[in-house]
């Protein structure tokens, strides 16, 4: 359906039609009609976001379908997820589909090596506040040109991983043995050029695969091959406008922010496409390889940050892809979220009287940090979550935003001595030079707890329960 | 000193900085050719929630005919106007202004938001000052190593960063000053920056310990001291006493950062309050800066914004941005011992610092306080390349599919 026929009949009729008002509209096809014309997001809608009303929220989400259009990689449960971005600043509501990362193997790699690449990219996880962050895609690269080779390496490839492939080549005929070697796993065909894009066009209808569109720092090129490529027949397509790192960078995030606004403020549908950024690129320079590996780690961010939809890296080492994988997860938190939580006393497992009581600021990320060090250590406490207004430790100690008059109070406000029958606080290592007032002032032993919250296991085993004086 | 000369100096000490990032990379070579193996046992195997896969539709194949060549088609990008344009705040002063640089810096000055070059061209150039503290202070190991020879002499400090790692700025942190750590009293602290301003001869901003009295105490008897000098003095915020503060920067020809603590509307508070003694060209806004993993979407967001809302036409929050960058150090991942499939901290650290600065870059920042030398090279590596388009070199890229790669 196109965005435009939509009435708010439509959005209505999957709305709970309760007429609650907690959207603050009088009834739900008022709220409807505001959705139509952007005005409110779905979010407004409490009960919308609950987990009985998740179809609808989608089949709604489906409807008011964005300026760039969602593409979808790969099939089953690994398949990714692609564009679909309503707004060009995450403050202006929030992004969609955290930027997937492709990591590449060749089709001269040994099948042995191609095989380990392969599952240690699947298998690629890093802990970060209680999330799992992953990699999300192989892209296959035909380094030799040679369609033979290439689907032998793309044969290894799925049959070694559920992870979804891009196949990677300028030459049709190589880019058709790979599409028969992964029939039905829709992958994503890399790259239609102004040289080849009718035998490549007729490749992505035949096998019904979305396309990637190369025209390195030429919009117009790119914008008339989208043009092309959709009246042929070809309905799901990613963008490349070329990446270039160093020299080159200023143009390849001008193409990208040129792009990313021309489709969200001008919602020019020729362009509504994801685009693709290739961090890569930086190992092309011949490079010492830890040069490389550097510029690609800065280099990834810097596409995420200028609106790259779809990422192919080549680096497999956790200090490239740790900042990587983590500016992407920060990038596409919901900003709305607020930076502070609730000052509480909060229960984490089934703490007793006898059971150790610590303390945080109600910083969002120190909070959830420290929680999530908590249950990862597996032990029963209480935790104070002081009122900093939203500052983390440090920062809290230095402008004034934790000092122990606050930290005493707390203690009070919450009730904490009715909890416990120790009088013992264990404060962040960072707030240790609040130790001796703290005491003063609330009367409490203060025992300063590790640096960094990661030590509070290490900390609690030796030091909890402290030994009799 | 003509154009070309001031080139040669910057494609020299650019060399320099890029050696100072290859020798960290080579040195950790080794440690990191052992690391690249990650024992698969280890990891968890992923299982992510079932999301109802998506079966695609045949594509219906089309009646109509189908182009048999390219449909040109023109891409004209959405050029916007904005009404706003961020003031321009200069930072230090020469002999001529009245102090005793070598040179001024100008910061701010922007119509359009950071490197739109298809808009508008970048009018001053980000400036990156180098963080000296006061007194001895835990540091990364990472950062650690480069300085650990003058930790306890901040005038050392500031010439080792201005000499070998080609400080443009140099923010002297008189953390000692707390009283709550030593409680130096003002006079001792203005001679500490009187050192550092005979050290080095480029443009210092000085930094309080964050206790709102005490600070300003010890920046009235600084700027006192440095009257002329246009410190940047780092900072002022909601619970000092403001009027006295701008008062005093005022007085002895100086310019302060307007701190505040991710929050608009106290921005704008804050620099209200301002007004009504400084002229915004006086004034330079930190919304506060948090850590790639610990904050930092707030910080990029708010940045965005804030630089945003000043384009188009807020006028208390027209001012250049300053970033504490070297909060990046606070994430746990730049600074901790994990296990060897995540590479070396010393590695670790400055790409932490690089991306955190980076990415703020991108929201409008034009003031840094960094800390590692490999970080602040990186991004001043990428800050000449932004200068202007043109630079794309398309047959370099054009057959990176095919390209072999080493390692």
């Amino acid at each position: 359906m196109a965005k435009k026929s939509i009435s708010p009949i439509d959005i209505y009729k999957l709305l709970p039609q309760t007429n609650c008002k907690e959207c603050s509209e009088d009834n739900c096809m008022a709220f409807a009609t505001k959705l139509v014309n952007r005005e409110s997001s779905l979010e407004d809608c409490p009960p919308l976001i609950q987990e009985k009303y998740k179809e609808s929220y989608k089949k709604i989400w489906d409807l008011l379908k964005p300026p760039m259009k969602e593409i979808t990689i790969g099939v089953g449960e690994r398949a990714v997820k692609l564009g679909g971005q309503l707004v060009m600043y995450r403050h202006e509501f929030t992004y969609y589909n955290k930027t997937p990362i492709a990591i590449d193997v060749t089709d001269e790699m040994s099948k042995e090596e191609l095989i380990k690449r392969v599952k240690a990219v699947e298998d690629f996880t890093y802990q970060y506040i209680g999330k799992d962050l992953k990699l999300n895609l192989i892209a296959v690269r035909s380094t030799s040109n040679d369609a033979n080779k290439f689907s032998s390496a793309v044969k290894t490839a799925v049959e070694n991983t559920s992870l979804p492939i891009i196949l990677c080549s300028f030459n049709p005929e190589v880019l058709e043995a790979g599409l028969m070697a992964a029939q039905g796993k829709r992958p994503l065909l890399y790259a239609a050029t102004k040289d080849n894009w009718t035998e490549t066009g007729k490749l992505a209808l035949m096998y019904d695969t979305p396309l990637a569109v190369f025209a390195p720092n030429n919009l117009d090129l790119l914008k008339s091959l989208a043009k092309t490529l959709t009246e042929y027949g070809v309905e799901d397509l990613v963008l490349d406008p070329g990446t270039y790192p160093e020299e080159g960078i200023a143009d390849t995030i001008n193409n990208f922010t040129m792009l990313r606004r021309a489709i969200c403020k001008e919602e020019d549908e020729t362009i509504g496409f994801p685009l693709i950024g290739i961090p890569l690129i930086t190992w092309t320079k011949n490079e010492e390889a830890d040069v490389a590996r550097w510029k690609e780690a800065y280099t990834a961010s810097v596409l995420m940050a200028r609106f790259a939809d779809l990422l192919i890296m080549h680096s497999f080492d956790g200090w490239v892809l740790l900042p990587t994988v983590i500016f992407r997860d920060n990038l596409y938190t919901d900003p709305r979220k607020p930076v502070a939580v609730k000052s509480e006393l909060v229960t984490i497992g089934n703490p007793d009287k006898s059971s150790p009581v610590l303390l945080t600021t109600n910083f969002a990320l120190t909070y959830y940090t420290v929680e999530a060090d908590i249950k990862s250590a597996d032990v029963s406490c209480y935790l104070i979550v002081v009122n900093t207004e939203g500052i983390s430790v440090e920062s809290a100690v230095a402008g004034r935003k934790l000092t122990a008059d606050k930290v005493s109070e707390a203690i009070k406000d919450f009730n904490v001595s009715g909890k416990v029958e120790h009088k013992k606080i264990i404060i962040p290592g960072r707030a240790a030079r609040l130790s001796g007032e703290i005491e003063e002032v609330s009367g409490w032993d203060v025992m300063v707890g590790p640096l960094d919250s990661s030590g509070i296991a290490k900390f609690l085993s030796e030091k909890w329960p402290p030994k009799k004086a | 000193m003509t154009e070309k000369d001031e080139r040669k100096k910057e494609e020299k000490s650019l060399t320099g900085f890029s050696s100072i990032l290859s020798k960290l990379l080579s040195q950790y070579n080794e440690i990191e050719l052992e690391d690249v193996e990650i024992d698969v046992g280890d990891l968890e195997i992923w299982v992510q929630p079932t999301v109802g896969a998506a079966t695609p539709l045949k594509a219906v194949p089309r009646a109509k005919e189908k182009p048999t060549t390219i449909l040109e088609d023109k891409f004209k990008p959405l050029i916007m106007e904005y009404p706003g344009r961020i003031v321009e705040v200069k930072l230090g002063a020469t002999k001529g202004e009245g102090g005793s640089r070598s040179k001024s810096l100008v910061i701010g000055g922007e119509t359009a938001p950071a490197f739109y070059l298809f808009e508008k061209a970048t009018p001053n150039i980000p400036v990156i000052s180098f963080d000296v503290f006061d007194m001895k202070i835990p540091l990364a190991k990472a950062v650690k190593m480069h300085v650990q020879d003058v930790l306890e002499d901040p005038a050392a400090w500031a010439k080792l960063s201005v000499d070998k790692f080609g400080a443009e700025m140099v923010n002297l942190h008189l953390v000692s000053i707390d009283p709550l750590i030593k409680d130096t009293p003002p006079q001792e602290a203005a001679k500490t920056v009187e050192n550092v301003l005979q050290a080095v001869d480029v443009p210092i901003a000085v930094g309080g310990c964050g206790d709102p009295a005490k600070d300003l105490a010890v920046f009235e008897k600084v700027a006192e001291v440095a009257e002329g000098e246009r410190l940047l003095f780092n900072s002022v915020t909601l619970d000092m006493d403001i009027k006295k503060t701008a008062e005093i920067i005022k007085n002895f020809g100086h310019a302060v950062i307007a701190f505040t603590s991710m929050d608009m509307n106290q921005a704008k508070e804050l620099n209200r309050k301002l007004y009504e003694v400084l002229p915004k060209e006086d004034i330079v806004i930190d919304t506060t800066t948090a850590a790639l993993g610990y904050g930092l979407d707030y910080a990029f967001s708010i940045m965005e914004r804030t630089r945003l809302a000043g384009l188009m036409g807020d006028e208390e929050l027209q001012h250049p941005m300053s970033s504490g960058t070297t909060n990046a150090w606070a994430a746990r991942e730049a600074w901790m011992n994990m296990d060897p499939e995540w590479g070396p901290r010393e590695l670790r650290g400055p790409i932490w610092e690089s991306v955190t600065a980076l990415t703020l870059l991108l929201t409008g920042v034009d003031y840094f306080m960094m800390m590692h030398p490999a970080a602040v090279s990186t991004i001043k590596d990428v800050l000449k390349n932004l200068k202007k388009l043109g630079g794309a070199k398309t047959e370099e890229i054009v057959d990176w599919v095919e390209k072999k790669i080493e390692g």
